[in-house]
């Protein structure tokens, strides 16, 4: 029993450096996969709070183009507003392109990163708002995330910036589905990937989401084509997609609530506990 | 508390604060930023106690994950860091290091300047090879541990001089 405790003294600084570099290791690995550790993450009470003080004073240095980009907006929906051929029928709140089922909370987004490989976006709105994980995030341009962790007032948004998201996405002109990931190399442009070579692809050609997935509803602008090579393993296409976002320069966005993604995630859920 | 561990406080938090307010939203080009928060652990008094560095700058990468939403990196590498600095001090400074008053806070010697340097660089390395994690992208973390390094230091030794206690 001396022995022990001996060793434990003679070595406590050894002891305490393996000890607390496995805890750290341990934290890493779990932010590597899709679901990390909660208590790490700019979404808390602490890291929040700072993050949204500083955003209040850095909000007005940008006052100007926000205004401009609401303005775009406004104009944009009144157009839609005003077009419309049967003038009896009142517009709902949700006209933006392709949204149905789905009700929408305005944030704001008031930390952004784009210069890691794993990018997260923080918002300042939470589970007093409605927000739960795996929800879309998008602004007036196109797609930007998804809700990954909430707290009460704060969430993380998975950017389309992380290596480890993954997007179903189409080809607007073709309706040919692929997958949408990001290289980690720049800031302006993702790639769409296993698009199958029957696809007619042209530079120039428009992508937007794909009607797969329960996070994001349909046609959703994402980019356009920028570059079409074939991938040597897998034979098909791999195209380089030019953002229609500005990723390092975010301010108001969307969360889109999807009403029936509850019920779809059950039912598949049932699916699978019945085989 | 006595005068040198408030001095640790106050660098702990004004080091911490500057990383996350001012540092992290430089992105040189699109993805360098430094990190002269590490400047707590070099500046950490040469003879203090060494399971109390350890502590800290557990802490201290710890905080910088949860501001970075980066899992564990930071404190990983900065741990990595505190527990080599004697090695590093003897490297630099020679054997009998522990018995001189190094004072690093002080214009830039050769033995000073190296030390940094070797300090910086293994942060930096350990950083970057558990932030991206995966051994293709070998060449990225080379270039992205060069540049950062560079700018790390020359932010550091700029705050170092700034710092610097008046002479008498």
């Amino acid at each position: 029993m001396q022995q022990i405790f001996n060793f434990i003294l003679k070595n406590s600084n050894r002891l305490l450096f393996l000890l607390l570099l496995v805890i750290s290791l341990l934290l890493t690995i779990q932010s590597h996969s899709y679901h990390k550790s909660k208590i790490i993450s700019s979404a808390n009470f602490f890291t929040g709070g700072i993050y949204e003080r500083v955003n209040n004073i850095n909000e007005y240095f940008s006052l100007k183009s926000q205004n401009e980009e609401l303005a775009l907006e406004n104009a944009r929906l009144k157009s839609l507003l005003f077009n419309q051929k049967d003038t009896t029928k009142v517009a709902q709140l949700d006209t933006i392109k392709g949204v149905k089922k789905t009700d929408i909370i305005v944030s704001k987004v008031i930390h952004n990163s784009y210069s890691v490989h794993e990018n997260y976006l923080t918002i300042n709105s939470g589970e007093a708002d409605g927000v739960r994980p795996d929800m879309g995030v998008i602004n007036s341009a196109g797609i930007v995330g998804i809700v990954d962790k909430t707290s009460k007032n704060y969430a993380t948004v998975i950017s389309i910036l992380n290596i480890n998201s993954k997007i179903n996405a189409k080809i607007k002109k073709s309706n040919h589905f692929g997958s949408l990931v990001w290289n980690g190399k720049s800031t302006g442009f993702v790639q769409l990937i296993d698009v199958p070579r029957l696809a007619g692809v042209r530079k120039g050609d428009t992508i937007v989401t794909g009607g797969q997935s329960i996070i994001f509803p349909e046609n959703i602008g994402i980019g356009t084509i920028d570059k079409v090579y074939i991938d040597n393993v897998t034979n098909y296409y791999t195209l380089d997609i030019k953002l229609f976002n500005d990723m390092t320069n975010l301010g108001h966005v969307y969360i889109i609530k999807n009403k029936d993604a509850e019920e779809i995630s059950n039912l598949e859920k049932q699916n699978k506990n019945d085989e | 508390m006595n005068n040198a561990s408030l001095g640790n406080i106050a660098r702990f938090v004004l080091l911490l604060a500057a990383q996350v307010l001012i540092f992290n939203r430089i992105d040189l080009f699109g993805f360098i930023n430094p990190f002269p928060y590490v400047l707590f652990i070099i500046l950490y008094p040469v003879n203090g106690n060494k399971m109390g560095l350890m502590a800290a700058s557990f802490f201290l990468g710890l905080l910088m994950d949860m501001f970075c939403n980066s899992g564990g990196v930071h404190a990983a590498a900065c741990l990595v860091l505190a527990y080599y600095r004697p090695a590093i001090f003897k490297f630099s400074f020679g054997l009998s290091y522990e018995y001189q008053t190094v004072k690093l806070n002080d214009t830039l010697t050769p033995e000073r300047f190296s030390f940094i340097l070797i300090a910086v660089v293994l942060h930096h390395f350990v950083l970057f090879v558990l932030e991206v994690f995966k051994i293709s992208f070998l060449w990225d973390i080379l270039v992205r541990t060069v540049l950062s390094t560079l700018f790390t230091i020359i932010t550091c030794i700029i705050i170092i001089y700034i710092i610097k206690p008046s002479k008498r």
